[in-house]
């Protein structure tokens, strides 16, 4: 067992150890945040010249997951590419990958804060918002506006002493890690995350999802004496 | 040049005569090296040409002299200590420091009107040498002094220093350059790498009388494992009483912590005993820096912290806690004692443990035969250079041709071909990927034949980087309310690992957790609970090579085994008895069975990174063969392996050629390059360090260097940082050659099968730093962490 099923207001849905999640009753495979074009945008404004084989790295790992389950529709969760330019300017390399990854599947671009204009002059279709069911995907969860499946603050949370890319399932409010390869991360119990999610589980991804539940009470599981993991505190 | 009468005279006011050394280095005409022990009045001894000079004409609008510490607060106190003759010679000279510390007016002010002599250290130098006015600043500098030069040249630091040295040179034609050092092991390689064109001469220094060294005798023996060297406080404390000033060396930070908590507990007489280490808050280390300096001080417990700077006059002995680990380095301890010259310097040695007790026997033996130990420089690293080459284009437009002359004409890049200085100019530019993405955006652009940045603002976020020095990511440590008092810092991964209510040790205090915001620890007092270690995992110095040697010969001559402390005489005996004793050109391992599980036990003496690395290696030979190994625990002198099945022949597993192959393409993918790959990376420019301050809490702010690392070796595993990344891990924390030595003075192999723990493999079983394999074991815990968890919170059935 790679994933972890879990229901989410009528949704039969699988968070996959990639960081993707699943739809197997419509075949929809959904991805956050792969900031697609980061390391070159990082270039252009003058920063330090990263390896540029982040995005490749990033359609590799989704290009496993759609061989895996040859979905019918794929949904970027916004801030698909590292911004606007990023998006327009593709490398013909990127191009390519994500023209083989779409043949033959519906492709639907969410528009995110890196990339508000919603990519252009690739395959697929880009909206602000769509409906899943009873379910809103968006970028950014909106507090009081649920239920909904969003990317946008890549949550990680520490286990074993590493850091892991984390699913943050809520009662109102699905959040999805960031998918691509150079993302950061915010700990699983940063304010902005506990007012969206203050009771849940945390599905963590290792080589296996590890589930781990969130307390409403802020002082919760992560105080009690003599655990070996602990919270990121990044 | 000879001593002017003035001189002279002041000389013979303070009643002191220039010792020749000092004569020596006023005669001289090009570069020198004096190597002279602490108190030989070396500093002085730097300046005197200088000031000579001054006297006799300034040098308006450029500096005339430029001194180099290792330490900002080395530079504030040669400051001081000038001041003196300065204002009694009636010299008109401007006498300034430029470090982190200097405020902006001061800074500016020094580009347009500098001093006639600057104090600096070696990353504020190639800050200054990074700004177009370097040339004007510097055009006129006439002589460097560089202090601590022993020090300065063990690390990254030496070889930038060395790269803006180079650099000064091409600006000042006809500069004079003296090196100041410590006693070292071989002056002429140390000569060999501060020199230019032209070689260096070594000035010898009398090196004054034999120090007088012991143990320190104590009521009880010292325990069979462990680090902290507590059984021996009354006598510390005794010693301490009867000195007038004593520093207590301790080689960690967390057990300096701990033995200072340990002293205050038997101390009753309120002895005035203070403790300095560097993860301590600048303004508590200053604080004991000036009550030691004022006398007020009777001991200070100290890490490596003060192996270095402001001389203490009053230090009357120097106590070692736990093993030295490295001869030169108890030397150069042993000098801290007893700043007069022609004055013996007195220190005792209290060893941790049983195996401690050999090596400490085993140094003293090297300190009397003044037989030096240290491991060869190796070739200036690469990516200290691809940082200098950025910080050069920041200065201006460069030629590759003449850039590429000047590098190799500083010591440590002499031989450095011209095909690496094209990649790491490469790699400047572009980045050196092999996937050529960044034609557009290169940082450097090749225009008119001249190397240039393509966006001049980049240059203050290359400036930004400036240094070599790259430590784990510390979180400010302060007491809770508004204004708390800082108190110091702990690695990142420890704060992480604490829980608002959790105590720790700090400053020689408990305190409680409080609260974590933005990077910083708030925590309260809270004397009397059990705290928690801080772990400050830096690089753990290894025993030196020759000092194993010895250790090693010890063991294995019976007949020299009277200069042991009884009780460990016969341990040994026993283990020669039930077992055999280790003796130079043997390797001996034991197999044996203990609390359910095999153990197997290889007395290497290679120095913990090395037997580190061969438990990582062997463990995943074991884990091939279906041994079961569970984990490993390493030290100076053994590896301790626990199993499920026995290993019943090593031999095959110990051949180098299989090591090898196993480090290649395993190790690879281990921590250990990481944490190397990340310090590369940093240096080199590829990843930015971050800034206190400049941090920001987001979920942008930083992503892992590993995911690089990861990224690199699949995409591009021919990269250059990659490759930098290997050779520096091969010296330091793998140390893949020292176990290459081991099995080459080792021809005989001897592994006993044994039906009980053996005498000599005892103490490691109650060792501390017992590594888990991880890999598919790390994922198990996680599993059975999260479980119990669910369990708990009776969630088990939701899913």
């Amino acid at each position: 067992m790679t994933g972890w099923r879990f229901d989410f207001h009528g949704l039969r849905l699988e968070a996959r150890v990639s960081g993707a999640l699943w739809w197997p009753e419509g075949r929809w495979l959904l991805v956050a945040d792969l900031h697609l074009g980061k390391s070159e945008r990082m270039a252009r404004r003058g920063g330090p010249l990263l390896p540029p084989y982040e995005s490749i790295a990033t359609l590799d790992r989704l290009g496993q997951e759609v061989a895996a389950l040859d979905p019918l529709r794929i949904v970027s969760l916004g801030d698909g590419f590292d911004d606007d330019l990023a998006g327009r300017q593709a490398d013909p390399i990127i191009r390519h990958a994500l023209g083989r990854l779409a043949h033959g599947r519906d492709w639907l671009w969410l528009c995110g804060n890196h990339d508000p204009s919603c990519p252009e002059g690739h395959p697929g279709e880009a909206e602000a918002v769509f409906h899943l069911g009873a379910v809103l995907l968006r970028h950014e969860a909106v507090s009081g506006d649920g239920p909904d499946i969003s990317g946008h603050f890549h949550p990680v949370l520490r286990l074993a002493g590493e850091r892991k890319r984390t699913f943050l399932v809520g009662d109102q409010h699905l959040i999805l890690p960031a998918f691509g390869a150079y993302t950061g991360g915010l700990p699983y119990d940063d304010p902005a995350l506990r007012r969206l999610v203050p009771e849940g589980l945390a599905l963590a991804c290792g080589r296996q999802i590890h589930a781990l539940p969130i307390r409403g009470d802020a002082s919760g599981w992560n105080t009690k004496k003599g655990r070996q993991w602990r919270p990121g505190l990044r | 040049m000879t001593l002017p009468a003035a001189f002279q005279d002041w000389f013979s006011r303070q009643g002191w005569e220039p010792h020749p050394h000092q004569l020596a280095l006023l005669a001289a005409e090009g570069d020198r090296l004096l190597i002279a022990p602490t108190g030989g009045g070396k500093t002085l001894a730097g300046f005197l040409p200088s000031l000579v000079e001054l006297r006799q004409a300034t040098t308006r609008g450029s500096v005339h002299t430029l001194y180099v510490s290792p330490l900002k607060a080395l530079t504030a106190d040669i400051g001081r200590n000038l001041a003196r003759p300065v204002a009694d010679l009636g010299l008109s000279i401007r006498i300034e420091d430029r470090t982190g510390d200097t405020g902006q007016t001061q800074r500016r002010r020094q580009r347009t009107d500098p001093p006639e002599i600057l104090l600096t250290t070696p990353e504020s130098l190639a800050l200054m040498l990074s700004y177009p006015e370097a040339p004007k600043i510097f055009g006129g500098l006439r002589r460097v002094v560089l202090d601590e030069l022993h020090a300065l040249a063990e690390s990254k630091r030496g070889d930038q220093l060395m790269l803006c040295l180079a650099r000064l040179r091409r600006l000042s034609p006809g500069l004079r350059v003296t090196g100041l050092s410590a006693t070292v092991e071989d002056p002429a390689s140390l000569a060999r790498f501060m020199a230019g064109e032209a070689p260096v001469e070594v000035i010898l220094a009398d090196p004054g009388p034999d120090p007088d060294i012991a143990m320190l005798p104590t009521a009880r023996p010292a325990p069979w494992a462990g680090g902290g060297g507590h059984y021996a406080i009354p006598e510390v404390l005794n010693a301490v009483r009867q000195a007038r000033t004593t520093i207590i060396f301790i080689n960690t930070r967390a057990q300096a912590e701990l033995f200072f908590q340990a002293l205050w507990a038997e101390n009753d007489e309120n002895l005035p005993i203070g403790l300095h280490h560097g993860s301590l808050a600048r303004e508590s280390r200053a604080r004991v820096e000036a009550a030691m300096a004022a006398g007020e001080l009777r001991a200070v417990v100290a890490t490596g912290s003060l192996d270095l700077g402001i001389d203490w006059g009053a230090v009357d002995l120097v106590i070692q806690v736990g093993a030295p680990k490295n001869v030169k380095r108890l030397v150069q301890r042993i000098g801290r004692a007893n700043h007069r010259y022609n004055a013996p310097s007195k220190a005792r040695i209290v060893p941790a443990n049983r195996f401690e007790q050999i090596e400490c026997v085993a140094a003293l033996e090297a300190v009397r035969a003044r037989d030096l130990d240290g491991e060869p420089r190796g070739p200036g690293p690469l990516d200290v250079l691809c940082q200098h080459i950025l910080l050069t284009a920041c200065a201006g437009p460069f030629d590759a041709d003449s850039l590429y002359s000047e590098f190799t004409s500083a010591g440590p890049y002499r031989g450095l071909a011209r095909a690496d200085f094209d990649a790491c100019l490469d790699f400047a530019a572009t980045g050196g990927y092999a996937l050529r993405a960044y034609d557009r955006w290169q940082r450097l652009m090749l225009r008119d034949g001249l190397w240039q940045l393509r966006d001049p603002r980049a240059a203050r976020l290359l400036r930004m980087n400036i240094g070599t020095i790259t430590e784990a990511e510390m979180v400010r440590v302060r007491l809770r309310g508004r204004g708390g008092a800082p108190l110091g810092e702990v690695e990142e991964a420890f704060a992480a690992s604490l829980s608002p209510g959790d105590s720790f040790l700090i400053g020689g205090r408990v305190v409680r957790m409080d609260a974590m915001r933005e990077m910083v620890i708030e925590v309260s007092p809270q004397p009397n609970a059990q705290p928690k270690i801080a772990v400050y995992s830096g690089v753990k110095l290894a025993m030196s090579t020759q000092l194993a040697h010895r250790v090693l010969a010890l063991i294995g001559d019976p007949a020299r085994h009277a200069s042991l402390p009884v009780q460990t005489r016969d341990w040994l005996s026993l283990q020669s008895q039930i077992s055999r004793l280790p003796e130079p050109g043997l390797l001996l391992s034991e197999s044996f069975p203990y609390a359910g599980l095999w153990h197997f036990a290889l007395y290497g003496f290679a120095g913990r990174n090395a037997l580190q690395t061969l438990g990582l290696l062997l463990t995943r030979e074991m884990e091939q063969e279906g041994l079961g190994p569970l984990g490993f625990l390493s030290t100076d002198y053994a590896l301790l392996i626990w199993s499920m099945d026995p290993l019943l022949d090593p031999a095959p597993l110990l051949e180098t050629a299989r090591l090898r192959a196993g480090l290649g393409d395993w190790l690879a993918g281990n921590a250990v390059m990481k944490r190397t790959f990340r310090n590369v990376a940093i240096v080199a420019g590829l990843i930015q360090r971050n800034m206190p301050g400049l941090r920001k809490s987001g979920r942008q702010a930083t992503f892992s260097s590993d995911i690089l690392y990861d990224t690199l070796r699949k995409y591009d595993p021919d990269h250059l940082m990659l490759r930098v990344t290997a050779e520096e891990a091969g010296r330091g924390l793998v140390d893949f050659g020292r176990i290459e030595e081991m099995l080459a003075r080792s021809p005989r192999r001897e592994h006993l099968m044994l039906e009980r723990v053996s005498p000599l493999a005892a103490p490691l079983l109650i060792e501390v730093g017992k590594v888990p394999i991880r890999g598919e074991g790390r994922e198990r815990l996680a599993r059975i962490e999260a479980e119990t968890l669910m369990r708990a919170a009776g969630l088990m059935e939701i899913a």
